[in-house]
Formats: C-alpha cells, structure tokens, sequence
C-alpha cells in the first residue's frame, strides 16, 4: 500500500490513538472538567438485553381509526341531511367503514349527491339498489383520503407516544415508525414496564357525556335501551371491604367535549383525605363549551369517561366558567400522574396493539455482561497464549494486531454510536478466532517459503504476498454473511452483525498492515537471520 | 524447531476416503432429519412460533414440579418449564400475552401465592403471530439468500464447479446444524439463525483457501491428475486449516462455558457449526469439486 515504513508507522498511530479517544468516555467514569470539553461524550452504546429495559413493537389499528371517524360522519351526515330536507331513514355506519342510508324518495339521490359533494367531499356513493321507490345507497371514503388518513393517523399516533414516553422520563428512549402501521419503541432501564405499556398503549380518550335520568336504567340493563343512549360501567370500591364493583350508567351517546379541547393537566392532592386527583383546565374554547355545557345542564350529572370506563358522573350544581374541573376516582399516585400525562399528551387517534415484547430486567443484563466480558477474557486469552505458543514471537505480533483489532471494534462502537448486545459480544469473541485466521495464512506460508530456503526477509515477503488475496477472499465471504443478517435480522442479531462487519473489516487492517510494519520495522532496523516462528 | 501440529510433507489420501465421508454426512443428516420426525417437527422458539417465555429467578431451592403445580390452575397450566441456572427458570408457552395485566394474573399473582415475593422476573418476551410469521419468512429468506450471494462471489472468484462444491458443504453444514440442534431439542430461535449465517460464512472460508491452493498447483501442473491436485492442496493447507478451527473453537468453546445461560444454544450450535465447516472443506467441498468434474468429463465423453 504505502511503500515507506515512516508514513506506514504514522498510520499505525493515528488509527490507535483516535480509537483510544473515543474510548475514553467509555474507560474512565470521572473526566476533570477543562478536559471533557475536548472529549467525546459518548459511551459505548448498550444493547436493551444488556443493560435492561423494554423493547416493544405495536400496530396502530388504522382500520379502527377510520370506522371511528365514519361513525362520526354519519351523526354529521344525518344533520345535514335533515337541514337539507332530503328524505331518508336508517343511516348507519356498517362494517368496513362504509355508512348505509336509506333515501326515500325518488329525487333523494341528486340531493344526496349535492350535500356529499358540497359537505362530503370524502365521501362517495359506492353501491345503490333501488327499494320501495326509493334508494339504498352505500357511502364509502374515497381511496386517496383513506390512505392519507391512516398515514395522519399513524403520524399522530407515533408524535402523541413519543409525548407521553418524554413525560415518563425514560433516559434514550428510540421510538421510530417501521413499515406503514408499526411502531418500535425501545425504553431502556424502564422499570416498571407494566405501568410503561399502560402509559403507552392507553388509547386516553377522555370524553364528558350527560347522564340520561328521564328514562329507568334498569329497563335498559335489560336491553330496551333508549334511542340515542349508551350503558357505559365505571368501578366503585367500597370503602369498608376494599372489594371493587362495577357500576352502570345510562349515558346520551352524544359527546359534548373531549380530551382535545384540554390546555393540560396536573396531579394535585385533594385537602380533605389527601387523595391523588388529576385536575384539568380545558383550552379557551374549550372552557367556553364548559361554561355553555354547564350552564345548560345545571341540576343533571356529566359523567367523565376515559376510554369506555365512567371515572365520576358528579351533578352539576351551577354553571361553571373558567374552564377548570377535576377527575377524581381512586387513583394511586403512579396511576393519577400517568394520566395527567396520558392527557396532557392527547389521545391516541387509533387503538394500538402490541406484537412483540422483549423486557430485560437490569439484573439479568448485568450478569449478562459480566459472563459475556468473562468469555471474551478467556477466550481472546486462549487464542494469544496459543499463538505465542505456537509461533513464538510472530505469534506475539499477530497477538498485538489482535489486541489492536479488539480496541478497535469498540472505538467503532463507540464513535459511531451503534449498540453492543450479547450476540455482539459473542460476535467479538468469533472474530477474534477469525481474525487471527488472517495471521495463521501469512504464518504458514512464511514456513512453506523458509522451508524452500528462502531468508527471512524474502520469506515474510512473499508470504504476505501470497497469503494476501486468500486473505481478501475470506474476509469478503465473512462480511457478506454477516451483511445478509444485518438486513433480516433484529435487535440483539442486528447487534451481532455490526461487530462481526467491524471486526473483519478492523482485521484486515491489523492482521494485514499492522503486523507487516511490525516486522519490517524489526527487519529493516536489525539485521535479522532467522525468523522466531 | 517450530512448533507444528501438520508436519510438513504429509500426504493423506482425502480424496480416496471420499466414499467413507459422504457415507458419514449422509448418515449424520438422517440422525438430524430423524431426530426432527421423532420430536414431531421442529422445536421452534417463540420467535418463529409465537409464545411467550417468563425468566424467573428464585433466591431459594425451588423445583421445577412445585412452579408447575402453583401454576396449574392459570392459563400457563400447560406451559413448559425448563431449569435455567442456579433456581432460574424458563417459562414457556404459546399464549402470546399481549396484554400485561393477563401477565400479572397469570405468573405474578400465582407465584407471589406459592413463594412469597421470593422470586424476580427477570426476563418476558412475548411474540405474537404477525411478528413471528415475519421472523420466519424472513430466516428462510436469509438463508437462501446468504448461500446464492456466497455462490455468486465464488463463481465469479473460481469457476462453478469449484462454488457448486462450496455451496453442497454450506447446505450440508446447514443440515447438521439444525439437525444438532434437533438432537439436542434445543429451540430454534432467531440466535440458532445467526450462527446458522455465521457458519455459512465460516465454512466457506476454508474452502476459499484450500480451492485457492487448488487452482495455485493447477497452474503450476496443469498436467497433473486432478485427484492428486486436490489431495495436495488440502494437505498443503491442512495445517493453517486446522489452526484456525483450533482458535475459532478455543474462542466458541469459552463462550459455551463462561457466556451464561442465555447464550449457551447460540454457542453450542456455534460449536458443531465450528466442527462441521472445517470437515466440510475437507471432505465435501474439495472432494466434490472432482465429483462435478468428473460428471463433466462422462459428458464430454457420452458426446464424444
């Protein structure tokens, strides 16, 4: 490569010293303050398995998020139907996110086309069949906006995790979108993952709804439910058994306000039993829907309900302005604070689903890295001792070169900030048997070239010359390999791969170019005979 | 003196043993393909085949029959548990808890119920179907892909016949890989794929080297026998074969040891794949080279 061995040696050094530099961040805990400024600051970066936490992938159901949206279409739809006095009947949102609808009259579908196309312009006929004079028609979303919706959606729903998980206070965590509906999240040393997945995967759709007192709860219990209402349960604990029940409310389906029209919210201690309470303080709209809700309701009960489930249906005793209200409801503190931030951050537009889970608790990540650290100890040892043994002081050459190419891995870790996992340790340790593979070519070629009665100098030459291209062949196959996991594989494998690439690629530059300075060096600078191999 | 494990000058006769050798892969395949049947198809981890698994640590002598009984009545009644280390278990089952608070039911409460708080979980991982039919489609199409890109570098650095021999050794140490881990019933799982791709490129590694020494005394005798060329070159190459299997081994073997637990399937497999590359070289990847010759040569002859 470079002919003189001044340039060769300079290399040599420039590459060991930056890999020393960024190492030290990795080595030494406490830098005295002028000095870190011109250090880097990274560490070597931890796989999750490692040093424990929580790796989770999640599907947002976009399919979810588009019927919710139809079925609020259709409420809208019925309206302007109405206002436009065009005769229909039945409108419903059925499967599939298609609304159905029931014209009545023959000139219903012009003025249903006229409404669709000045209020709906998302919305198309897809089916009509004509029925008793009239027409049963079928409205779907058009295609366009339905793949623009569940991309928004997806969107949405990635930045409102990304909100709650940066509220939980978790140190790194990577939360990046994967293929159309996926959502990977990574939350490393989390230790409570129970209340973390709760946190993450609470749709929190808080909406407040009148509790309907004309009509008797019990006839609708037994399923004559009144047009335009809905049972919903909250849970009640008894105080003095500590047993927790469920209890029905007959709510009117219609939703006055939601979670959106909320500035924030915040945990606070109620005075009188010290109980944990979220209070909320709704946006200036929202606080003057409040005002309007109240004001108009005064005497009946608002029932507050999270995700399906009542917290609390308090009566309201007068018109309330200044747009403030609390959600009680037997919280622990944990639970109070997490909603407060599951509010603070909105709600999530779609349900979401988890499809993997891998949760490493940080003391089996520990003894994962000292028994991983252990074995590459042991066996890098094993490989050095054998080498020394076996080719005496070239083994002791390939040995720095290994050394050097063990440094190097790590250095490449850490400026580079990619992650070392268990497999990546394992990985390591391979390319430390593989790499001194490279040493061994080169070794014994020299020995065939002795045997032939070469001298020394001209035996090293040529076996670096030979061995050369066998060495090249190896690597590449290795890498290419290594190369087809880092595509297909995941997580700790991905981890695997990374070091596998930079230990062969590092290789090459230790066992090829750093040993043959070595030994140019020696037998440049002293007139050596005979090769210790 | 040097050391040398190969003495110089030595001269086996790789490619007479050729039969004996393809007799010992062929049976070493069948024992995994039998042990495979015998189990009733592959033991796949939860990566490929959804599931969960629950690592739980006890500070007490705890059995495997006493968690099973304290979780008869849940729904991981019929799961498998497996000693994991020192009063450390493996819970295993094919229900994929997506949801926490069925986790809490089903193992927290029951174990808290049995052994006080004696316990920690240290590990949960839970798969779901979608993800697990990922993992699988993608393994498959990972190694597939590993052997063509392998068959392709070494077609274009050799010639076919020389990478047709190349890529019968992978498939073959492929097949004695998962037939071992098989053997051992070890699950399958995405770690037993890696070592799987690492052995692939491992194995063939070898066989660059001594198919580079092949083609080196072609040139230099082009005159002589085949057989006789092939001979020489693995001999010629035995000893650095050897040593590298030796220190990768080394390397593997204190992995197998000292690497906990978790690793130990990925290392035991790493193992055989160690052993079975470097016979591979030997044995089926540079005796074949003659067998596709030789088929060529019938050819040219059936025309002739």
């Amino acid at each position: 490569m470079f002919k003189s061995l001044k340039i060769r040696l300079a290399v040599t050094a420039v590459v060991c010293l930056a890999a020393l530099y960024f190492l030290i961040p990795t080595f030494v805990s406490n830098i005295p303050s002028p000095l870190d400024q011109y250090l880097p600051k990274e560490k070597i970066h931890l796989g999750l398995d490692l040093q424990g936490g929580m790796h989770l992938l999640m599907e947002i159901d976009t399919d979810k998020a588009l019927e919710a949206m139809m079925e609020r279409t259709s409420n809208d739809l019925k309206e302007s139907l109405m206002e436009g006095k065009v005769h229909f009947r039945n409108v419903e949102k059925t499967q599939g996110a298609a609304i159905s609808l029931e014209l009545t009259d023959s000139a219903g579908k012009s003025a249903l086309e006229k409404v669709l196309k000045d209020q709906f312009p998302d919305l198309e006929i897809s089916s009509s069949t004509p029925r008793d004079g009239g027409q049963l028609v079928t409205l779907k979303i058009n295609n366009k906006r339905a793949v623009e919706l569940k991309k928004l959606t997806v969107e949405h729903s990635v930045e409102t995790i990304r909100n709650r998980v940066d509220q939980f206070g978790v140190a790194e965590p990577e939360i990046i979108q994967e293929g159309e509906n996926r959502i990977l999240i990574q939350l490393p040393g989390v230790k409570d993952p129970e209340r973390a997945k709760n946190l993450i995967g609470k749709t929190a759709l808080l909406e407040f709804k009148i509790v309907d007192e004309e009509n008797s709860l019990d006839e609708a219990l037994r399923g004559n439910i009144p047009e335009g209402d809905v049972i919903a349960y909250g849970t009640r604990e008894d105080k003095s058994s500590g047993q927790r029940g469920q209890v029905p409310y007959l709510l009117k389906n219609k939703t006055l306000l939601t979670g959106a029209s909320l500035e924030t919210a915040k945990v606070q201690i109620s005075d009188r039993f010290g109980e944990p309470h979220v209070s909320i303080k709704f946006n200036s709209q929202g606080a003057a829907d409040f005002d309007r809700i109240t004001n108009e309701n005064v005497r009946k009960r608002l029932a507050i309900v999270l995700d399906g489930v009542v917290h609390s249906a308090p009566v309201i005793q007068e018109r309330i302005s200044g747009g403030q209200a609390q959600i009680t409801g037997n919280f622990t503190m944990d639970e109070a604070r997490d909603l407060a931030i599951v509010l603070r951050a909105g709600a999530l537009p779609a349900p979401v689903n988890i499809l993997e889970e891998r949760t490493v608790g940080p003391s089996l990540g520990s003894d994962s890295i000292q028994q991983g650290i252990l074995a590459t100890i042991i066996g890098s040892l094993l490989v050095i001792l054998f080498m020394v043994v076996y080719y005496r002081l070239c083994g002791a050459v390939a040995d720095i070169a290994l050394v050097i190419n063990i440094i190097l891995i790590l250095a490449v870790l850490a400026a580079f900030r990619a992650t070392l996992t268990l497999p990546g340790i394992a990985g390591m340790l391979l390319t430390v048997g593989v790499a001194v593979d490279a040493n061994i070519l080169i070794f014994e070629r020299i020995r065939e070239e002795l045997r032939t009665g070469k001298t020394a100098r001209l035996a090293l030459d040529t076996g670096y010359d030979r061995a050369f291209i066998t060495i090249i062949d190896t690597h590449i196959t290795g890498i290419i390999s290594a190369l087809v996991l880092m595509f297909f594989g995941t997580g700790p494998i991905k981890g695997f791969a990374v070091t596998t690439i930079i230990g062969l690629i590092a290789s090459l530059f230790t066992a090829i170019f750093i040993t043959r300075v070595i030994f140019d060096y020696v037998t440049w600078n002293y007139n050596v005979k005979k090769l210790s191999i | 003196m040097s050391m040398e494990l190969i003495k110089p000058g030595v001269n086996i006769d790789f490619v007479g043993k050729m039969k004996y050798a393809m007799i010992l892969s062929a049976v070493l395949i069948l024992i995994g393909i039998g042990a495979i049947i015998y189990h009733g198809g592959f033991n796949l981890g939860i990566d490929f085949a959804g599931g969960s698994i629950i690592q739980v640590k006890f500070s007490k002598n705890v059995s495997a029959d006493q968690i099973r009984t304290s979780l008869q009545s849940t729904k991981l009644g019929n799961s498998t548990i497996q000693q994991f280390g020192n009063n450390e278990f493996l819970i295993r089952t094919h229900e994929s808890f997506s949801d926490q608070k069925m986790l809490a039911a089903n193992v927290e409460q029951p174990l808290t119920a049995a052994f006080n708080k004696d316990y920690e979980i240290r590990r949960v991982e839970v798969v779901g179907a979608k993800v697990s039919a990922d993992f699988t489609r993608k393994a498959i199409i990972a190694v597939i892909f590993s052997w063509l890109a392998i068959l392709i570098y070494v077609t274009w650095r050799f010639e076919f016949r020389y990478a047709a021999g190349g890529i019968l050794a992978l498939v073959h140490d492929t097949l004695i890989v998962i037939g071992s881990v098989a053997v051992m019933n070890m699950e399958f799982t995405i770690n037993i794929l890696a070592v799987l791709i690492f052995v692939i490129g491992f194995s063939i590694n070898d066989t660059i080297v001594t198919l580079d020494r092949i083609r080196e005394i072609v040139k230099r005798n082009p005159k002589q026998k085949l057989g006789d060329i092939i001979n020489l070159a693995i001999n010629e190459t035995l000893s650095r074969t050897i040593l590298t299997s030796l220190t990768v081994f080394f390397t593997v073997l204190a992995l197998y040891i000292f690497g906990g637990p978790v690793i130990r399937d990925f290392a035991f497999a790493m193992l055989v794949g160690t052993v079975v590359g470097t016979y591979s070289t030997i044995y089926i990847a540079c005796t074949s080279v003659l067998l596709f010759d030789n088929l060529q040569l019938a050819k040219v002859k059936r025309r002739k």
